[in-house]
C-alpha cells in the first residue's frame, strides 16, 4: 500500500484554518457540539489538527500504533476520558474524529483533480488512518468504562460484607442480596477473621437480605457454620422469614444441626443467655 | 390453554441465574402469586438455571403465563444442548450429585412446582419445564 504523498499534507498544511472551520461547522450541524464549550470544541479542533499534521510529517506510517503516532493516541485518550464525563457515548466521540473527513476529502478532491488514481489512493490511506482514530477512541471509551465497573463490583464486595459487633463476644453479619460463589468466599473469610481479631464466642449470620435461599446458598452456610464451630465459636441463622423457611422444608433442605432463628432480636437474645448475660444488664 | 405472554432469555453464565430469578420474580407477581409460592417458584429457577449453566453448558430459559380452566399459572422450560442425563431415576434421588453440590437442586425444584416434566437422554441435552399454578 503507498504512503501518504507529501503533497497531501502540503495541502493539509495549507488549508488547516479552512478546514477546522469546516469540521466545526460539521460537528455543529450534527449536534455532536452540544454540552460542550465553543472555545474548548475550539481548542480541542485545533489540537487535533496540529497533531495529525506533526504525526503525517514524522511518521509514514498510517498505522497509529506506530511510534510517531503516540501524542496523537495520547489526546484521543483524554478526549474520550473528558468527553465520558460529560456524559456523551462512545459513538459521539468517535464522530468527534469521523466528523473532520468530510472537509479533508473535499481538499484532497480539489487537490488531485487532474489525478484521479492518486486521489483514490491517497483517500484510502487517510480514511484507514482516521477510522483507526475513531476506534481508538471507543476501544479507550469501553476500557475505562470497565474500569469503573470493575471497581464498583469491588467496592460492593467489600461494602456488602461489614461484620459488626453486636455485643461483648457476638457478632453480626447482616447478608444482601446474592450470595454467589465468590462474595460467600470474602464473607466467610471477613467473618473467620473478626471471629478471630475480636475473639468472639457466638457469631449470628442475618439472611433477612437474601431474597433467595437455594441449594448454593445453604451449601454456603453449612460451610461457613462448620469452619466457626471447628474454631471454637458459635453460630446463628437470623432472618428465616416464613417463606423462606417453607422453601427449606420442599427443598428437601436438612439444616437441623444449625440454630436458627426468625429475626435478629430473637437471636441476640439467645447469644446473650448463652453467654450468661441478658439484655437488661449492664456489661 | 391459552398463552397469555411469552418470551425466552438466555442461561449462559453465572449472572444469568440471578436475571432468570428477576425475571421470574416479576412475571409471578405480575400475575398476583403469593408471597410463599413465589418464592418458591424462584427457588427452584434458581435451581434449574444452575443446573444449566453448571452441568448443560449453558442454555436458554423459556417463559410463558399460561391460563387454564380460570386459572393462572407460569411455566418454565430451560433447555440445554449439554451431556444429557444418562440415569435419570439416579439423578431425581435426594442427595445424589454428579458435581459438587448438595444433590437436592433437581429433586428440590420438583418439590417446590406444581409441574414438573424432565425430558432428557445421553448426547441429546436437557429440558426441563416446570409450572406452577396461582
Amino acid at each position: 500500500m503507498a504512503a501518504l504523498q507529501s503533497s497531501t499534507l502540503e495541502a493539509i498544511v495549507g488549508n488547516q484554518a479552512q478546514l477546522q472551520r469546516s469540521w466545526l461547522e460539521a460537528l455543529e450541524a450534527k449536534g455532536a457540539a452540544r454540552n460542550i464549550r465553543e472555545q474548548d470544541l475550539r481548542q480541542e479542533t485545533r489540537d487535533f489538527l496540529q497533531l495529525v499534521i506533526d504525526g503525517l510529517g514524522r511518521e509514514s506510517s498510517t498505522h497509529i500504533g506506530a511510534e510517531g503516532w503516540e501524542e496523537t493516541r495520547r489526546f484521543l485518550e483524554k478526549l474520550s476520558a473528558s468527553r465520558a464525563q460529560v456524559g456523551q457515548e462512545s459513538h459521539q466521540t468517535a464522530f468527534f474524529i469521523f466528523a473532520l473527513k468530510g472537509p479533508l476529502f473535499d481538499l484532497l478532491q480539489a487537490h488531485y483533480r487532474e489525478q484521479p488514481a492518486l486521489l483514490a489512493e491517497q483517500l484510502w490511506e487517510i480514511s484507514s488512518l482516521f477510522d483507526a482514530f475513531g476506534l481508538h477512541t471507543i476501544r479507550t471509551y469501553q476500557k475505562n468504562r470497565e474500569a469503573v465497573i470493575k471497581r464498583q463490583q469491588e467496592e460492593l464486595l467489600e461494602l456488602s460484607t461489614p461484620v459488626v459487633k453486636l455485643w461483648e463476644g457476638v457478632l453480626a453479619l447482616p447478608l444482601i442480596g446474592t450470595l454467589d460463589s465468590q462474595r460467600s468466599q470474602t464473607v466467610m473469610e471477613s467473618l473467620l477473621q473478626r471471629i478471630v481479631d475480636t475473639g468472639s464466642e457466638i457469631a449470628i449470620i442475618d439472611i433477612t437480605g437474601v431474597p433467595t435461599v437455594d441449594t448454593l446458598v445453604a451449601q454456603h452456610l453449612l460451610k461457613t457454620v462448620t469452619a466457626i464451630r471447628l474454631m471454637g465459636a458459635d453460630c446463628i441463622i437470623s432472618g428465616v422469614r416464613p417463606q423462606i423457611a417453607q422453601t427449606i422444608v420442599h427443598l428437601g433442605l436438612d439444616l437441623g444441626t444449625l440454630t436458627t432463628k426468625s429475626n435478629l432480636a430473637d437471636a441476640l437474645k439467645l447469644a446473650l443467655s448463652r453467654l450468661g448475660t441478658t439484655a437488661g444488664e449492664r456489661v | 390453554m391459552t398463552i397469555r405472554e411469552h418470551g425466552s432469555q438466555p442461561v449462559r453464565i453465572e449472572q444469568d441465574v440471578v436475571l432468570a430469578r428477576q425475571l421470574t420474580r416479576k412475571l409471578a407477581s405480575d400475575c398476583g402469586m403469593r408471597l410463599v409460592d413465589l418464592t418458591k417458584l424462584v427457588t427452584a429457577v434458581s435451581e434449574l438455571a444452575r443446573n444449566t449453566v453448571v452441568y448443560g453448558g449453558g442454555g436458554d430459559m423459556d417463559w410463558e403465563v399460561i391460563e387454564e380452566a380460570g386459572r393462572t399459572g407460569v411455566r418454565l422450560v430451560f433447555r440445554d444442548e449439554g451431556p444429557g442425563i444418562a440415569d435419570i431415576k439416579l439423578a431425581l434421588t435426594d442427595g445424589w450429585t454428579s458435581g459438587s453440590g448438595l444433590g437436592l437442586g433437581l429433586t428440590g425444584a420438583r418439590r417446590l412446582v406444581d409441574e414438573f416434566e424432565l425430558d432428557t437422554a445421553p448426547g441429546r441435552g436437557t429440558r426441563v419445564m416446570i409450572t406452577r399454578w396461582i
